[in-house]
């Protein structure tokens, strides 16, 4: 049992029709009367596992339908297709009794924590919210108070605190509280989104050394969502690159940041701004924006902005592959190295 | 120094009066900056850093108020200024970059439109010059087909699109200062990469001056040539910007630096400032980090530090500054 992945993730799609109604949708034109789909291809194929106690972060820009993996796997959405296996168990079709007992290893901490805490509950309740959701007994519920406040402190807030309501808190004092009510169930994953983006750069230091911490102390498994790379770094054991719903390049974090090899990993990690004195890695620099998930490119997602693309990547869309270390890239330049100018 | 400094402000504060108290959100910031400088304005939430570039612009409204100090645009102070000479200060001699470009354009308007106004207030141009004038300037920051895309409106645009628009309009009168306040913030990181290269290449072609207001440090290290570091309203410490990143003077901007995790070296954990920033209705007396500081001893909490020269170019204010080598 113990070498089965926590999370494992197979050909995940999400598809979302934005096509509106009846009337939105009717075309009348040459080619006669018809209904149109309109389809928003947020995911489209996404195939990853984290093992327990491991911290997999996925990276990419605004749309590359990041925190949507995220929110398929916590369920908020039902996925268009794919696997998702939680210890094993496929509960990419549950409903929602059924996903009751899953939510007691799976928790999620989300990005803004002005908008995430109900304004209207005490500290108190909110953290214990999804512990009372798993606890049935009433001996149980006895002790639900006493680990309100083991799970406050363990967060670095005080007992004092669980009386108050969310607005009598900072920014970096909520997102503790988001923690605190992730961790009421001792759940095995955390899927955390974009957990310290909205946070100044000094707490968000406290943010990711607490959530160190809590990993080397529960074994929690984390997939953290977040679109700064040196936060990544930091954090991650291994990290997925996404762009347009596709897993671009997928390695352990140190092979990564050392030898990147798709085109778009390559470009990401030359663009982001640095305080030290310029890395000595090659310049991609990209032009144009990332095309519309309405109309996907044929071919590879990545070949509009791609400044080494030729005819076989609109012909042939590339998928992952294994090139060593653990490291996996979906680009045709690895099969056609001497294509590969930088 | 002798060449007289574009822009110098003293001693600013501005207050604002409000039923929970007085907030001094920029509580007596001096700095300067020169011709064909960019000067990198940065500090966390609540800082005000923003308050700043809104005071030097005169957009500041009831209930806040510049309550002392100077804003002095080449000798001319503006914080004296009536609001008609401050309407034909802005966009002509001083423009500014706001953060968001979906809320900074008017939706209602073409993009052409509100290129053109700029010019219909600021120069003596016809027409025809003035519709050149949006089309050389817009394809100068990277936008193609410029003519026709006059013709649009802002939803047309991307979020970067619409931030090279932005640009576009506060450099077209040519002015001498541009604030930048968060301009890259709501932007993807290679969108941004493109969007600093662009400002950099303007500001070099035109030889204007810009006030780059950031809580990214690593944007500021790569643009800006001098640094002021803000906290609760004070300065706690300027200099350039080689200087300020390699070895700070201030315990705060030590922190701040040490706080960003370093893509060259894997720490197992990332130092931390504890605590956070006080409430700005009610400082705390003496220095206003102290609370926070790791160096803090009695003396801070009685009397203000004021902003003393340090070693290399930094003039920091603290009782208790690094020197370089020393450990935080």
């Amino acid at each position: 049992m113990s070498d089965t992945p926590m999370l494992e993730v197979r050909e995940l799609k999400m598809h979302f029709d934005v096509g509106g109604g009846i009337l939105d949708r009717l075309r009348v034109d040459t080619r006669g009367v018809r209904l149109e789909r309109s389809v928003v291809h947020a995911v489209n194929g996404v195939s990853f596992a984290i093992n327990r106690a491991e911290i997999m972060a996925l990276v990419g820009e605004s749309g590359c339908g990041k925190s949507t993996v995220a929110k398929t796997i916590a369920r908020i959405y039902k996925p268009t297709a794919g696997e998702i296996r939680v210890e094993g168990q496929d509960i990419a079709g549950y409903g929602f009794a059924q996903m009751l007992p899953v939510r007691a290893k799976m928790q999620m901490i989300f990005q803004d924590p002005y908008a995430s805490l109900n304004p209207r509950q005490r500290v108190r309740d909110i953290v214990a919210e999804p512990l009372l959701e798993q606890t049935h007994t009433a001996a149980a519920r006895a002790d639900v108070p006493a680990k309100i406040e083991a799970l406050l402190a363990k967060v670095g807030l005080s007992t004092e605190h669980a009386g108050r309501y969310p607005h009598q808190f900072s920014g970096g004092q909520r997102q503790r509280i988001g923690i605190a009510r992730a961790l009421s169930v001792t759940p095995g994953l955390i899927i955390a989104d974009e957990p310290v983006s909205a946070l100044d750069v000094s707490i968000q230091a406290q943010i990711l050394n607490l959530m160190k911490d809590l990993r080397d102390e529960f074994g929690l498994a984390y997939l953290f969502i977040s679109h700064d790379l040196s936060v990544v770094h930091h954090i991650a054991d291994r990290v997925g690159v996404m762009y347009l719903g596709f897993l671009v390049e997928n390695a352990p974090r140190d092979v990564l940041f050392k030898r990147p090899r798709h085109p778009y990993t390559r470009a990401l990690l030359s663009a982001a701004p640095s305080i030290k004195a310029k890395r000595d890695i090659e310049e991609i620099t990209l032009t144009g924006e990332v095309p519309s998930a309405l109309q996907l490119p044929s071919g590879c997602c990545f070949r509009t902005r791609c400044p080494f693309a030729w005819e076989r990547c609109a012909a042939e869309r590339p998928v992952l592959q294994d090139v060593g270390d653990g490291q996996t890239v979906a680009c045709h330049l690895i099969d056609e190295p001497e294509r590969d100018t930088a | 120094m002798t060449d007289t400094p574009l822009l110098e402000v003293q001693d600013l504060r501005t207050y604002f009066h409000t039923f929970a108290g007085t907030v001094k959100a920029v509580n007596g910031v001096s700095f300067a900056v020169r011709k064909g400088e960019v000067m990198g304005l940065v500090g966390e939430s609540g800082g005000g850093k923003s308050v700043v570039g809104f005071s030097i612009l005169g957009l500041i409204d009831s209930p806040g108020k510049i309550e002392g100090g100077q804003i002095l645009l080449e000798a001319e102070d503006l914080a004296q200024a009536t609001e008609d000479r401050l309407r034909a200060v802005r966009g002509r001699e001083i423009s500014m970059v706001f953060q968001d470009p979906m809320t900074s354009l008017n939706p209602l308007h073409t993009v052409g439109r509100q290129m053109d106004e700029v010019l219909r207030l600021h120069s003596d141009l016809d027409a025809g010059a003035r519709h050149a004038a949006c089309v050389a300037m817009l394809e100068s920051v990277g936008i193609s087909r410029a003519a026709e895309r006059l013709r649009a409106y802002p939803h047309q645009f991307s979020g970067g699109m619409r931030q090279r628009v932005v640009i576009a309009i506060a450099m077209l009168a040519r002015p001498k200062l541009i604030i930048a306040d968060e301009p890259t913030t709501a932007l993807d990181v290679t969108i941004q990469s493109q969007i600093l290269k662009l400002m950099r290449a303007q500001i070099a072609g035109t030889g204007a001056a810009m006030i780059l207001i950031t809580h990214d440090l690593a944007v500021v290290a790569e643009m800006a040539d001098h640094i002021t570091v803000l906290y609760c309203g004070n300065v706690v410490e300027r200099g350039r910007t080689r200087d300020l990143i390699e070895a700070p003077s201030h315990p705060y901007t030590r922190g701040l630096i040490d706080s960003i995790p370093d893509t060259t070296r894997r720490l197992d954990r990332l130092s931390q400032i504890p605590g956070s920033v006080p409430d700005i209705r009610n400082l705390p007396q003496g220095c206003n980090f102290r609370d926070r500081c790791p160096r803090a001893q009695a003396i801070c909490a009685e009397t203000e530090p004021e902003l003393t020269q340090q070693h290399a170019s930094l003039m920091a204010a603290c009782h208790f500054p690094l020197r370089p080598g020393d450990s935080a």
